[in-house]
């Protein structure tokens, strides 16, 4: 599969923001990992290499390195709890644990049903609206466990 | 303590603060045009190094004089760049978000003051990239200023050109480290360069970089618009101006506030226009005083002004001056396994002593706090920590990573000790621990057997 012509327009457009090409990178990878499936491919990193002219285990290796991509595949919804210290202590393992039983997945795990794939997450800068959690790319701050239901009761 | 005059969050009224619209209402950009118009370059930078104004990002450096470190544009005629770390991501720390969120032209005309000072052509963004919603608030506030002539070419009419780009990170804690963020924002893994060549010289692409912090620039265009005497009456001498104290943990209203720097951490503690003190009327048992990386300090410790002087000589640092608080029904040793964990998760793996000891650390603290604690691993926590830092790694990481295991060594020897005796966390087994505290399973089901 070669990257969509859209992305290819945009990325052209963002390389034109730095002295040298590669800079984009990453932001190119955001990009493929929120249109293209939501995760890395092993062929959306040779097409990156491609465009940016580097070969692709220096795409794979910028990849890997980054928290944020995924090189797997996903459930249809990601939860993220963050477990950092201002998190805990306002009663994140009570979250982690209520959205195990929500979703039926382990962390860093997926449903059975392939409905939920479940994340514990480092500092996310939510201190002072402690606990949360990140759903689908959606901050959710101040967090009760009732809250939590909710937000896991209407996901697709 | 409540009459300080605030300026930081003066502007952050309305749900449409955010706006170019909103901003030049508060006489937005009116110093820039100014500063364009009536000052020289070096005019801006002695403005900006006589307010005394040190970096908000943790480490305070005097902001000033970081700028003239930059070579002198006619003996040097590469490009010369400023980067924002906007990359905040030590725990406990939220404040550059609030700026990015509700304030984002601010940002944008201290960068443009900058730039104009230092004659950079360009400056970067660098924003963490779970930030999404900053992200976007301060990309529509590019192009509102953009198409308002005050971003690009001969701006305003001056002559002046400046372009400023976002770029989105990738959840990496490193890139928050200036020479990790510019690996990054080249398109690499986040590995700190070695340091000597330092940014002025050899920074992004080569080239000259000042890397500032979002907060720091944040309070550039106040300070050049009403001088630095007008800086100097708030804050300490040696630490002027207000700043974002962030106080999060077991406080009854968490939240990001303006105080003058040297502000007593009791009266941010207790008072009603800050954190409302310890919730439910509990006591302090520990406090981080400047996000993760400075250590915990007893709760008896409290009662000292929060500058960059008197933190330090309270035997810590102020650091991103994220104070994360913990009442006396949470287990400090649990705190400390998360900070341990966090460092091992977010060690780049260049520096041996920081990969291995970032690893031995959060083992030795889990296995502490699980109950299979060692006599002899205090020694051992000492002897890792003593062999990661200081000064023994290309970035400080390893010193944030050590500098907590020393503290927690110093300051609660007693609560390790009674955690090796007893066979794990008492809190835990006694289930006193306040609501959400508990233990994951397989630590409880250990201490059990434990006992």
């Amino acid at each position: 599969m070669a990257l969509p012509d859209k992305l290819k327009a945009e990325f052209t457009e963002l390389i034109s923001h730095y002295p040298e090409s590669r800079a984009g990178l990453i932001p190119a990878l955001h990009r493929c990992q929120e249109e293209l499936g939501g995760w890395v491919t092993p062929e959306i990193m040779e097409d990156l290499a491609d465009f940016f002219g580097i070969e692709p285990v220096e795409v794979y290796g910028v990849a890997s390195f980054y928290p944020m991509f995924r090189l797997t595949p996903r459930g249809t919804n990601v939860v993220k709890v963050c477990h950092n210290i201002s998190c805990d202590l306002r009663g994140a393992a009570a979250v982690l644990q209520r959205a195990k039983e929500l979703t039926g997945a382990e962390v860093h795990g997926t449903s059975a049903d392939g409905r939920f794939t479940l994340e514990v997450v480092e500092c996310q800068g939510c201190c002072t609206t402690a606990p949360m959690i990140d759903l689908n790319d959606n901050f959710h701050e101040n967090l009760t466990l009732d809250e939590l239901e909710r937000l896991i009761g209407g996901c697709k | 303590m409540s009459g300080f005059e605030k300026y930081l969050t003066s502007r952050m009224t309305g749900e449409d603060s955010h706006t170019l619209a909103a901003f030049k209402k508060n006489g937005g950009y009116a110093t820039l045009e100014r500063a364009l118009k009536e000052m020289q370059p070096a005019e801006v930078i002695e403005v900006v190094k006589a307010s005394g104004l040190r970096g908000r990002g943790g480490a305070g450096f005097p902001t000033g004089l970081k700028w003239t470190f930059m070579p002198d544009p006619a003996k040097d005629p590469r490009s010369r760049y400023l980067a924002i770390n906007a990359d905040e991501s030590e725990p406990g720390t939220c404040k550059d978000r609030i700026i990015m969120d509700e304030d984002p032209h601010g940002l944008l005309e201290g960068i443009l003051l900058a730039c104009y000072a230092m004659k950079c052509e360009a400056s970067y963004i660098y924003v963490r990239g779970e930030y999404r919603h900053q992200y976007d608030r301060t990309a529509a506030a590019i192009v509102e200023a953009r198409a308002a002539g005050l971003i690009g070419k001969n701006i305003l009419g001056t002559g002046f050109n400046c372009e400023i780009h976002m770029h989105k990170g990738a959840g990496a804690y490193i890139c928050g480290e200036e020479t990790g963020m510019m690996e990054s924002l080249e398109g690499k893994r986040g590995h700190p360069r070695p340091k000597p060549p330092f940014p002025a010289g050899f920074g992004l692409w080569g080239q000259p970089t000042t890397v500032n912090n979002v907060e720091t620039i944040f309070n550039v265009p106040f300070i050049v618009e009403k001088g630095s005497k007008w800086f100097r009456t708030m804050g300490s001498e040696a630490s002027p101006g207000n700043f974002l104290v962030g106080i999060s943990g077991n406080v009854n209203k968490p939240g990001v506030y303006e105080a003058p720097l040297g502000t007593n951490a009791k009266v941010l503690l207790e008072a009603d226009h800050f954190a409302g003190g310890v919730s439910e009327g509990r006591q302090l048992k520990a406090w981080f005083t400047g996000g993760s990386s400075t250590g915990m300090m007893p709760g008896s410790t409290v009662d000292v002004a929060m500058d960059h002087d008197s933190v330090k000589a309270a035997g810590t640092m102020l650091g991103t001056a994220a104070m994360i608080m913990l009442d006396d029904t949470q287990c400090v040793v649990r705190a400390m396994q998360i900070i341990a964990r966090f460092y091992d998760h977010e060690t780049c793996g260049q520096c041996s002593q920081c990969r291995e000891g970032c690893q031995w650390l959060h083992q030795i603290f889990k296995r502490i706090e699980e109950g299979q604690g060692r006599e002899g691993d205090i020694d051992l926590l000492t002897s890792i920590g003593n062999g990661m830092a200081p000064g023994k790694t290309i970035c400080a990481l390893a010193d944030a990573a050590a500098i907590p295991a020393h503290q927690m060594i110093k300051h609660f020897r007693a609560d390790l000790e009674e955690h090796i005796r007893d066979g794990g966390c008492k809190i835990n087994k006694t289930g006193k621990c306040a609501a959400g505290h508990s233990h994951d399973a397989p630590a409880t089901e250990k201490a059990e057997a434990q006992a």
